[in-house]
């Protein structure tokens, strides 16, 4: 029970203060479609810089968990997600609004985000203690393996095609291996001054998450955002909250599915929602009415897109491999203050990384709150133009690049890792497993350089990498992700080529 | 697949893989080699995936990514065009607040589908240039003191 311990933490002034700020912005860019929660949380990273590690991760865990919910606001008003993880709750709520109960639905969501999003905290709470001690037994070999682990599940289960998710990996990778060698001081790679310290983790994630958006929008040209906002009538919010618990059966799915498929390291909230819609519609005696704005198909989305943001950062804080893209992202606002994650975090750290969460806890009530309060004006965000998005995300780019190091370098390889990663996604390639391989791949050389050394004076290299049932475990499990992703990018090809003959 | 992302698929990936082999060539010929044995397990697997990639990209049998089209090349142009001077040259030459003030207004004039020829809109497009500016400042400048290069009209 250490987290009820640091319970107090979060309500002093400045953390309590920086929480609500963090909720209420996350839910107005959250509502902002083409906000994703990953570049909302890596452009607020250069603003953590002054503050204390503990306040900095307060405000980006209150940014994560409520940009996730805020994008149900312009999916449910607008039929436009403000981030993937909000596509499911288009399909019912916005005919909700449709039907006039825009109100209803909205508080629904919120409501049901809130209760998905407290009972992934406490897995969160309860789970990673656990995990964190039982990870303490992992060597150099291990933790090289579960360093490639995480770039190729990311790789293999966050991409459309295998082949390119994993190359997307060994970019970033390499990536992680210019600069200066840590052992032998050696020149690596460095064809430009801009690199010569090597590619800095916050401007890489800025640039990789931001630029290709920003250039997205340069690409849609003059337009507006012509989608119509659906007007807002009031409903009793008493009997939103009594609605939500007599659909047990959604939110329990939700909950269920999204806290599992947080754990899941690459699978990610798109997924989650759309997962948990599905498996209620199945189960639903009222199954016929999904999709004609029925409630349980808001409660399930919503409550397992919030659910899966505790579980998530289950793998980031005990084995320091984030389980998502914006788990990455939070890992770079870790190591910007100096602190590595991994299974001492809660022993070294204690007063960082529970506050942190309990936050997150704390920040699910006042996500509730204050979602109900300003849903109906955040949507109105969703109306700027793109054009006035795009200049504003360059011009914070650029700001925040640079705020680092004070360094042009930053701003540099920000946009040319931006620029690269616009053309590359248009070529079926993810930004996810590149962002994994950068920030992976620093801890995977130092401890394979080092199990390579313990290696060659004991066992040899290969009985030492390949021995012991851990070791094995977890080349099993990066076998089969890839094997398992290439069965499936196979049958849905197989599948796509049989309905492309009978069309 | 028509045949622009075809050519498109071969160009990219034809990138990749002389990235990819040129990477596999500098870590197994440079010295000292113990500082590059991480590099070089990664660059093989890299070269080999991406000569894979180009390999089907060639055949045509690229199945996914759908490549850019000529109106998106059109739209995006200018936009990145302005991007890359701000980011590049603007930025240190005219100093962070003024090249950001100027890309911004432009970016905005560029895409904004309002009309130009109504004086509301230039004087809304000021405003949103100056207010932005504004927010930029009280953040960077006051709030976290970030440093930035020297203005040119400073």
């Amino acid at each position: 029970m250490d987290f009820l311990f640091y319970m107090g933490d979060v309500f002093t002034p400045i953390n309590f203060g920086l929480l609500l700020l963090g909720t209420i912005g996350g839910l107005i860019l959250g509502a902002t479609p083409g906000l994703s929660p990953t570049m909302t949380v890596a452009l607020m990273i250069p603003f953590t810089f002054k503050l204390e590690p503990q306040q900095g991760l307060i405000l980006l865990g209150a940014a994560y968990t409520s940009t996730v919910a805020g994008g149900a606001v312009s999916a449910i008003l607008l039929k436009i997600p403000g981030a993937p993880a909000n596509i499911a709750t288009t399909l019912d709520g916005h005919t909700m609004a449709q039907k006039g109960q825009g109100a209803k639905a909205l508080q629904l969501s919120f409501i049901a985000s809130a209760i998905g999003g407290l009972f992934g905290v406490f897995l969160l709470i309860f789970l990673t203690p656990v995990l964190a001690k039982w990870a303490l037994a992992f060597g150099p070999s291990e933790l090289f393996w579960l360093a490639i682990l995480g770039v190729t599940v990311i790789g293999t289960l966050d991409s459309s095609s295998v082949v390119k998710g994993l190359l997307s990996g060994c970019i970033g990778l390499w990536l992680a291996t210019i600069g200066f060698d840590d052992i032998m001081g050696a020149q690596r790679f460095i064809f430009h001054s801009s690199v010569s310290g090597g590619i800095n983790v916050i401007p890489a994630l800025i640039g990789l998450f931001a630029i290709p958006q920003v250039i997205t929008m340069f690409a849609k040209g003059r337009k507006g955002t012509d989608a119509e906002i659906i007007s807002v009538k009031r409903h009793p919010i008493g009997a939103a909250f009594r609605e939500v618990f007599a659909r047990k059966r959604a939110l329990s799915i939700g909950t269920a599915i999204g806290s599992i498929i947080g754990l899941i390291p690459g699978v990610g909230g798109q997924i989650a929602g759309l997962v948990a819609y599905d498996q209620s519609k199945k189960i639903s005696p009222e199954s016929a009415k999904f999709g004609t704005g029925h409630p349980e198909g808001v409660i399930a989305a919503e409550s397992a897109n919030n659910a899966m943001v505790g579980p998530s950062l289950v793998p980031l804080l005990t084995l320091s491999i984030p389980g998502s893209p914006t788990a990455a992202v939070l890992l770079g606002g870790l190591l910007i203050h100096g602190i590595f994650p991994g299974p001492t975090l809660f022993t070294q750290y204690p007063q960082v990384v529970w506050p942190f969460i309990n936050s997150m806890l704390i920040g699910q009530i006042l996500m509730c709150v204050f979602g109900l309060l300003i849903a109906g004006w955040a949507a109105n965000v969703a109306r700027v133009p793109p054009a006035v998005m795009a200049a504003v995300v360059l011009g914070l780019a650029v700001f925040g690049s640079y705020s680092v190091q004070h360094s042009m370098g930053d701003v540099y390889v920000m946009m040319a890792l931006g620029l690269a990663m616009f053309f590359l996604e248009r070529f079926g390639f993810s930004a996810a497993p590149l962002v994994l391989g950068l920030i992976l791949g620093p801890i995977a050389e130092a401890n394979f350089m080092q199990g390579a050394m313990i290696a060659n004076a004991t066992v040899g290299q290969m009985a030492y990498f390949f021995t012991g049932w851990l070791n094995w475990l977890l080349i099993v499990i990066v076998v089969v992700s890839i094997g398992y992703s290439i069965w499936m990018e196979l049958r849905q090809r197989r599948y796509t080529t049989k309905e492309d003959a009978t069309a | 697949m028509t045949d622009l992302p075809r050519t498109q698929h071969i160009v990219a990936s034809g990138l990749i893989a002389g990235v990819g082999l040129s990477v596999a060539y500098v870590s197994f010929t440079q010295e000292p080699a113990g500082a590059f044995v991480f590099p070089r397990l990664i660059s093989s697997v890299f070269a080999v995936l991406a000569i894979w990639t180009f390999i089907k990209a060639l055949l045509g049998r690229t199945k996914v990514g759908a490549g850019i089209s000529g109106t998106e090349m059109r739209n995006m142009a200018p936009g990145l065009a302005i991007a890359i001077i701000y980011i590049f040259w603007a930025a240190k030459a005219l100093g962070f607040y003024t090249a950001t003030t100027l890309t911004f207004f432009i970016l905005l004039t560029l895409y904004d589908p309002a009309p130009h020829g109504d004086a509301r809109t230039w004087i809304k497009r000021v405003l949103i240039t100056a207010g932005f500016m504004a927010v930029m400042y009280g953040l960077f400048a006051l709030l976290l003191n970030v440093f930035t290069p020297k203005e040119i009209f400073s």
